[in-house]
């Protein structure tokens, strides 16, 4: 199984080392010829704002949003999940506009905000899991097939909608590998 | 979901940042317009300070941390991080940075060093630090000290990259020779570089230094940042490159996808085309010895 991860910047090398633990193969993915024979592609986290307009630059905006619709397995975190939604609050920014999710941006706070903790998130099992969270956003609330994975205080931290699956946390700064996990299972669908 | 215990200000968070920041490019600004510029060119965060290096360098004086409300007005402007400088030593500086929530505060040679000795322990911050290093010896002492991200010290404000290349490179050179090592050596190279031991077993660990690294001092094109980037930093700061040149919007935005594309010289090329004057800058092999800055802390 190939899963690309997009590389225009931010944390890319957790994304590949996580993948790689679980025997899969990590491919970067710079250019739109990059995204040919994928299984399934990782947003990883970054600057949003940054990345979007990379997006644009080269290209591969409007190709990862049709790979998304048309079902490929795609898992963002932090500006991934911004870059997944369809809504993001007070923002013309660009992004795949895949997900039915509402974002708010740096939605904690600035940087002495950012905090770890750990939390239960049911479909990982009982076993709690170690959420490090670094100016993050979070989603508002879910529409249509967007379903809420993990809810804290009424703020939607982890969600998924069919192919597509998008935590606000960092799971790839852990050596837990549940996360990818579960959305490996989603590329061998 | 209730008792969730929050823990903030830690390690993992303040290195989760700068983890974030990787393969982009921080841009000096002294102004709101400044900084919009940089993040509408695509940089992940922007540096607040009041006179960018090659100011510091012309106008001479004592330079210090900046006017609060510029940096106020720095952090309503965007929506990236903004981090911003104290001097080497200056506690207070750096709490009051703290209290005006920036994200990232460099203890900074820049700046004129307000104590010659110590360096801010800076584990003792909620705020993440970055600062500059020469030589492995030094990147370690800063981590041991808390720092959440280390960068060249290069030689600011002159445009000339040599003084970063040198320093990334000695980087290198000094990580090979923790690798080469026997387990034996290990003790007598923290003594030779000055470093913490338990920290040279992390760097024998990991092969790479345990936070990120950037490139600062001196990069002023395209190919420079992309330079550093091929050298193995994770990402590069821009000072004076960048708002003492002709066109610094278009100059940032080749800046930026020079360094997210470092590899594909074609790209380069095709970016770097019809800039305008680079920032004239001065070669550091006719500078005086007094006047270069990478010499202030230790």
């Amino acid at each position: 199984m190939k899963i690309g991860i997009l590389a225009l910047q931010g944390a890319i090398r957790e994304h590949r080392w996580a993948i790689e633990r679980l025997g899969a193969e990590a491919t970067n993915i710079l250019d739109p010829e990059d995204l040919n024979g994928i299984d399934g592609l990782i947003l990883p986290g970054g600057e949003s704002t940054a990345i979007g307009k990379l997006l644009i630059r080269y290209n591969l905006l409007n190709p990862i949003s049709e790979l998304g619709k048309k079902g490929l397995p795609i898992f963002g975190t932090c500006t991934g999940l911004i870059l997944l939604s369809k809504n993001i609050n007070g923002s013309d920014q660009p992004r795949l506009n895949l997900m039915d999710t509402y974002v708010e941006r740096n939605a904690f706070g600035r940087q002495l905000a950012s905090f770890e903790a750990d939390m239960n998130i049911p479909v990982l099992g009982n076993e709690p899991f170690h959420t490090v969270f670094i100016r993050a956003p979070y989603i508002d609330r879910v529409e249509n097939e967007a379903k809420s994975l993990l809810e804290l205080d009424g703020k939607i931290l982890m969600a998924e909608q069919n192919n597509l699956l998008a935590a606000a946390f960092h799971p790839e700064l852990t050596r837990d590998d549940r996360v990818h996990e579960y959305f490996l299972k989603k590329c061998k669908l | 979901m209730t008792d969730i215990k929050k823990e903030t200000g830690t390690f993992t968070v303040k290195t989760g940042l700068a983890e974030m920041l990787k393969g982009g490019v921080i841009m000096d600004v002294v102004n709101p317009e400044q900084a919009k510029i940089a993040e509408e060119a695509g940089a992940v965060a922007v540096m607040a300070l009041e006179r960018v290096p090659s100011d510091i360098r012309a106008q001479g004086g004592v330079a210090r941390m900046s006017d609060p409300e510029m940096i106020k007005g720095i952090q309503d402007a965007v929506s990236i991080p903004v981090m911003a400088k104290a001097r080497i030593g200056h506690i207070v500086e750096a709490r009051v940075l703290e209290a005006l929530d920036i994200d990232f505060i460099d203890e900074s040679e820049v700046l004129t060093p307000a104590d010659d000795k110590y360096h801010i322990l800076k584990d003792q911050f909620k705020v993440p630090f970055v600062c500059g290093a020469r030589n492995l010896g030094e990147a370690l002492r800063r981590i041991g000290e808390g720092a959440a991200m280390i960068r060249t010290k290069g030689e600011a404000g002159t445009g000339d990259v040599v003084e970063a290349v040198r320093h990334i490179r000695q980087v290198n050179e000094d990580i090979q020779r923790v690798m080469s090592a026997t387990e034996m050596e290990l003790m007598t190279i923290a003594k030779d570089l000055g470093a913490p031991y338990e920290l040279i077993l992390q760097v024998r660990k990991l092969g790479r230094l345990p936070v990120v690294n950037f490139a600062a001092g001196g990069i002023a094109t395209p190919a420079d940042a992309a330079l550093m980037m091929q050298l193995g930093c994770d990402g590069v700061f821009v000072g004076s490159g960048i708002f003492k040149s002709d066109n610094p919007a278009k100059r940032a935005k080749a800046i930026v996808e020079a360094t997210a594309h470092y590899n594909d010289a074609a790209l380069i090329a095709e970016v770097s085309k019809g800039l305008g004057d680079a920032m004239r800058g001065q070669s550091v092999a006719q500078m005086d010895d007094r006047d270069k800055l990478a010499g202030r802390g230790w």
